[in-house]
């Protein structure tokens, strides 16, 4: 670690001259706010948090941080899960939340041109009287950026069926490190030679800030139907998914959310009249043309009621499914009820698996004597084993990590990855290693040195930390130690 | 700054904020988020710094008392929150902190003391209100306003209201028979602006209750509802103006109010006064809940008007009224109501925010009116004398052609038109 570095004035002086006074902030209590973000087990303040309102100001803010040595963080709305926000010692935060305009909308070749800061549930809302939506819809699409989204390669429920943000992401405009603006893509989504698109979503904020993007934006389906299959366990549940997806359907999601995340919502605003009794409830949902739908939401049934529900519901409307949604989406928050604080985690594991993993997912917390609710994409085989507990309680903090450390093998001894969305951060920088040999590493550690050679984008984040990259990879021993103004 | 904390008050403060799992589903609910951008300025960022606060992380910062009042108490968080987080309690136990610290200061502080201690006096009240209707019939209001200090006048520039002629500020009648068969007994809070500058609102909500079949008791001593003083972090006047209500109150069941703001503190009265608080608390009615509750007469008289109904906070996000009064509002022949974007965001009046912090007011209204002027109705409708007010003055300061008027003033009306005669009539002029 190094040494808290002394902020220095100048550095603020330039930061205000880059915004104006107003949009930085550098008091103590006022910087205290932005010491996390979702994830509050790791914590740091920055030394400023600047509020640009445009890609010019970005570039000026990133060169004023370059010539005091500072490094820097982008940040959208802070939900993300896995420390992806959080400031290392000495960085300034580049708040991107009033870059927020929708620039351009382009019904004909399906694309709207977004500032970073639009919060994913705007772009669908501003462009559903064309007809129109923006697919990736994490559960956090309430509050959560585009560009956080592109960072962490977001995906949502429907992910199943439409791809995650890679799938949608056309084009981008890069601040890089040194202040100069890099365009990627075109709006028509082909461009010649490496896929520099690819590269940038789900790089974590680690090759440069966003300010801009072009972005898919897809036809609202002509029908909806949604199926909920009410069995009495998780594993039962996981059973019909496999079935599904064997038989050829292809639903646009497959959720999945257990009782004691049943519970948790029916408690909340977001209650849905979901079933109290239901061991596990798997939201099934189908779109398409309306002919089609009708047969295929039966065969869902069939093959629910084959693998073990007790009984399977339609939901009656537009309204009633949208409830079901909220539910679902607001479940990490409800389980805010259960206790002070929650780990939400994140893998993936080959859906053939997933029986047997969340059997073992629930022996783990039972071993470690944690409250551990699971709610999931269980048609992608993502799991969301989420851990209630509470901070101040140093022996119950320690057996959290030590079952989330747990969980991530069994995920990577399935054949499973140690993130499906939530990214790396700062939370999985260290178990890295158990899905990337040394090479694999290097590789992507000269994709960043294409973009930021000095490691002032988002330092500390992805790679393992330095007593890591010294056990594993003698390479890469101090990479990500960053020079510190 | 080191300021000792209320070992009481952190310690409640600390508890409540250990709902939040900074989840941040809460962030774009938040009117001050949008319109800054800031986490420091959000839901979450607020409950983190009172929660740092109370954990002794921070003092009671400059931060800290900025956002406590920069924050509308809107309590939009509070709908949106799948934890169940307690904002609106954390922010007046924040509040009375900050106040207790002798950490607000200002022109917004000493305006807040001032009004305060206005509304809490019917007689001081009802003097200035006369006072300042003379000037205004007289045409020497803005000359009034001229003596006052710059900083004063910016902020009541725009917003004084039109005091209304003397025969709608005389005191209600102290009980309003029932007409047709008596369905019961209710009791209706008079308030302290409301009695003063809404009159009419209260005339036509004892007629609409008459009307179906509910007879009004007015007792003479009750008085202001407190909720000015809670949301200030003035909790002691606050408990002293609860416990005159709840005698004044005692001998009925429901109290019925029409001013959301303060049906919504007086809902919360529990608070200040643990225990009986809580039995009065339970009285406590919106008149739209209340309708709806019981059931109504179908107005007959027609009233050909598009109509948009802005929910006031502390009516959805404090009681969690919001399609009931919609219904009423649907039961009037010819009235046809119209969606606007963003109903259920604050429009910036928030009691007296709009004088303690006239520029944020200022931007939240802004965005209220975009989404009035997008769908431009005939009416908007709205059940919250600050909202009626600010609202109002929006209007004419952006040249919508819109009136504001409360919803129960549109009931009434219908039932108005019932009785003179049948048929289409033009909308309220
Ligand atoms: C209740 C809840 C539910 C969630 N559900 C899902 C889900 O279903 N699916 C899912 O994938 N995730 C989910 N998440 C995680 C999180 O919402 C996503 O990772 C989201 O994309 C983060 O967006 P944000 O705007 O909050 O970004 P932040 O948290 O602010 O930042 C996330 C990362 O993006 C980087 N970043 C932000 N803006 C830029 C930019 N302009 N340029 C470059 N880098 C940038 C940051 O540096 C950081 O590394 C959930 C989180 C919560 C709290
Ligand atoms: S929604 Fe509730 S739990 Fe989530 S951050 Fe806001 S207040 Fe906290
Ligand atoms: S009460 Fe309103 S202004 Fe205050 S934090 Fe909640 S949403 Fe924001």
């Amino acid at each position: 670690m190094a040494a808290s570095p002394t902020v220095s004035a100048d550095l603020i002086a330039g930061l205000e001259a880059a915004v104006g006074r107003e949009a930085c902030l550098s008091r103590p209590d006022e910087l205290f706010v932005y010491e996390c973000d979702a994830l509050t087990l790791h914590t740091g303040p920055p030394v400023a948090v600047v509020l640009p309102q445009d890609t010019a100001q970005v570039q000026r803010v990133v060169r004023t941080c370059r010539a005091h040595g500072a490094p820097f963080v982008p940040r959208g709305a802070g939900t993300g899960l896995s420390g992806g926000a959080t400031a290392p010692d000495g960085a300034v935060v580049i708040e991107c939340s009033r870059m927020n305009r929708i620039l351009e909308v382009n019904a004909e070749d399906r694309y709207a041109v977004v500032e970073p800061g639009v919060v994913n549930a705007r772009l669908s809302e501003a462009v559903e009287s064309l007809g129109l939506f923006y697919a990736p819809d994490p559960s956090s699409q309430q509050a959560c950026t585009i560009g956080g989204n592109i960072a962490e390669n977001s995906g949502g429920p429907h992910t199943l069926k439409y791809g995650t943000t890679t799938n949608h992401v056309l084009a981008v405009s890069l601040v890089l490190p040194d202040g100069e603006l890099l365009e990627l893509g075109s709006p028509c989504g082909w461009s010649p030679g490496h896929d520099l698109v690819g590269a940038v979503v789900g790089s974590e904020g680690t090759l440069g800030v966003v300010t801009r993007a072009i972005v898919r934006l897809t036809p609202i389906p002509e029908q909806v139907e949604t199926v909920l299959g009410i069995f009495p366990d998780v594993v039962k549940a996981c059973r019909a998914v496999g079935s599904i997806i064997r038989s050829g359907l292809v639903p646009s999601a497959l959720e999945i959310l257990d009782q004691r995340t049943i519970h948790a919502v029916e408690d909340s605003v977001y209650a849905a009249g979901l079933p109290r009794d239901a061991g596990a409830v798997l939201i099934a949902e189908l779109d398409g043309a309306a002919s089609a739908l009708v047969p295929q939401a039966e065969q869902v049934q069939r093959l629910a009621e084959s693998a073990g529900a007790l009984r399977v519901e339609r939901a009656r409307d537009a309204e009633e499914r949208q409830r079901f949604w909220k539910a679902r989406k607001g479940a990490f928050g409800a389980m805010g009820r259960l206790a002070p604080d929650l780990y939400v985690h994140d893998a993936v594991v080959p859906r053939s698996k997933l029986p047997e993993v969340l059997a073992e997912v629930c022996a783990i917390g039972d071993r470690h004597g944690l409250t551990l609710s699971n709610v999931f994409h269980a048609g992608d085989g993502n799991l969301h084993p989420n851990i209630s507990f509470d901070r101040r309680d140093e022996d119950e903090r320690a057996r959290v990590l030590l079952a989330g450390q747990e969980i991530l093998e069994l995920c990577v001894r399935m054949g499973g990855v140690i993130t499906g969305e939530h990214g790396v951060g700062t939370e999985k920088r260290d178990f890295i290693g158990l899905v990337f040999g040394e090479s694999d590493l290097e590789a992507m550690k000269h994709l960043r040195a294409a973009f930021d050679p000095d490691r002032v984008c988002n330092p500390g984040k992805i790679f393992p930390t330095t007593r890591f990259c010294v056990e594993s990879n003698p390479h890469a021993r101090g990479y990500d130690r960053v020079p510190l103004g | 700054m080191s300021v000792e904390l209320d070992q009481q008050v952190g310690n409640s403060l600390y508890e409540k904020s250990l709902d939040c799992v900074h989840c941040g589903l809460c962030l774009t609910s938040c009117p001050t988020y949008l319109e800054t951008g800031r986490e420091t300025s959000s839901p979450r960022g607020r409950i983190y710094l009172m929660r740092g606060v109370a954990e002794g992380r921070l003092s009671v910062s400059e931060t800290l008392s900025e956002e406590a009042f920069l924050c509308l108490g809107c309590r939009a968080c509070e709908t949106a929150c799948p934890s169940g987080v307690r904002y609106g309690e954390m922010l007046e136990e924040t509040r009375a902190l900050v106040v207790g610290a002798g950490a607000r200061r200002g022109p917004s502080a000493v305006l807040e003391r001032w009004g305060l201690r206005l509304v809490a006096s019917p007689r001081a009240l009802h003097a200035a209100v006369a006072l300042l209707g003379g000037l205004q019939r007289l045409g020497l209001d803005r000359l009034g306003l001229q003596l006052l200090p710059a900083s004063l006048r910016a902020r009541l520039g725009g917003l004084v209201p039109v005091v209304p002629p003397a025969a709608e500020r005389k005191p209600l009648p102290e009980w309003f028979p029932a007409e047709g068969v008596r369905r019961g007994r209710v009791a209706l809070l008079s308030g302290c602006v409301m009695s003063e500058l809404f009159g009419s609102v209260h005339r036509a909500t004892l007629r609409v209750l008459a009307r179906n079949g509910f007879e009004v008791l007015v007792p003479r001593t009750q008085g202001c509802c407190g909720a000015l003083h809670a949301h200030s972090g003035d909790d002691a006047r606050a408990a002293e103006l609860a416990r005159v209500n709840l005698q004044a109150f005692a001998e009925v069941d429901t109290i019925v109010v029409n001013s959301a703001g303060c049906g919504a503190a007086m809902r919360d009265a529990g608070h200040w006064l643990p225990g009986e608080g809580e039995a009065f608390a339970a009285k406590v009615r919106d008149i739209a809940e209340f309708l709806d509750d019981v059931g109504i007469i179908q107005p007959k008289g027609r009233l050909e008007a598009t109509v948009c109904y802005d929910d006031p906070c502390h009516l959805l996000h404090g009681q969690g009224v919001g399609p009931a009064v919609r219904r009423l509002l649907e039961a009037i022949p010819g009235l046809e109501l119209l969606a606007h974007r963003e109903a259920d965001r604050c429009c910036g009046a928030a009691g007296i925010y709009n004088l303690t912090q006239p520029e944020m007011s200022a931007a939240v209204l802004a965005r209220k009116l975009d989404a009035l002027a997008e769908t431009d109705p005939d009416i908007v409708a709205t059940g919250n004398p600050g909202c009626l007010m600010q609202i109002a003055a929006g209007l004419t300061a952006r040249g919508l052609r819109a009136r504001a008027v409360h919803p129960i003033e549109l009931l009434d009306e219908a039932y108005g038109r019932a009785d003179e005669a049948p048929g289409t009539q033009p909308a309220i002029p």
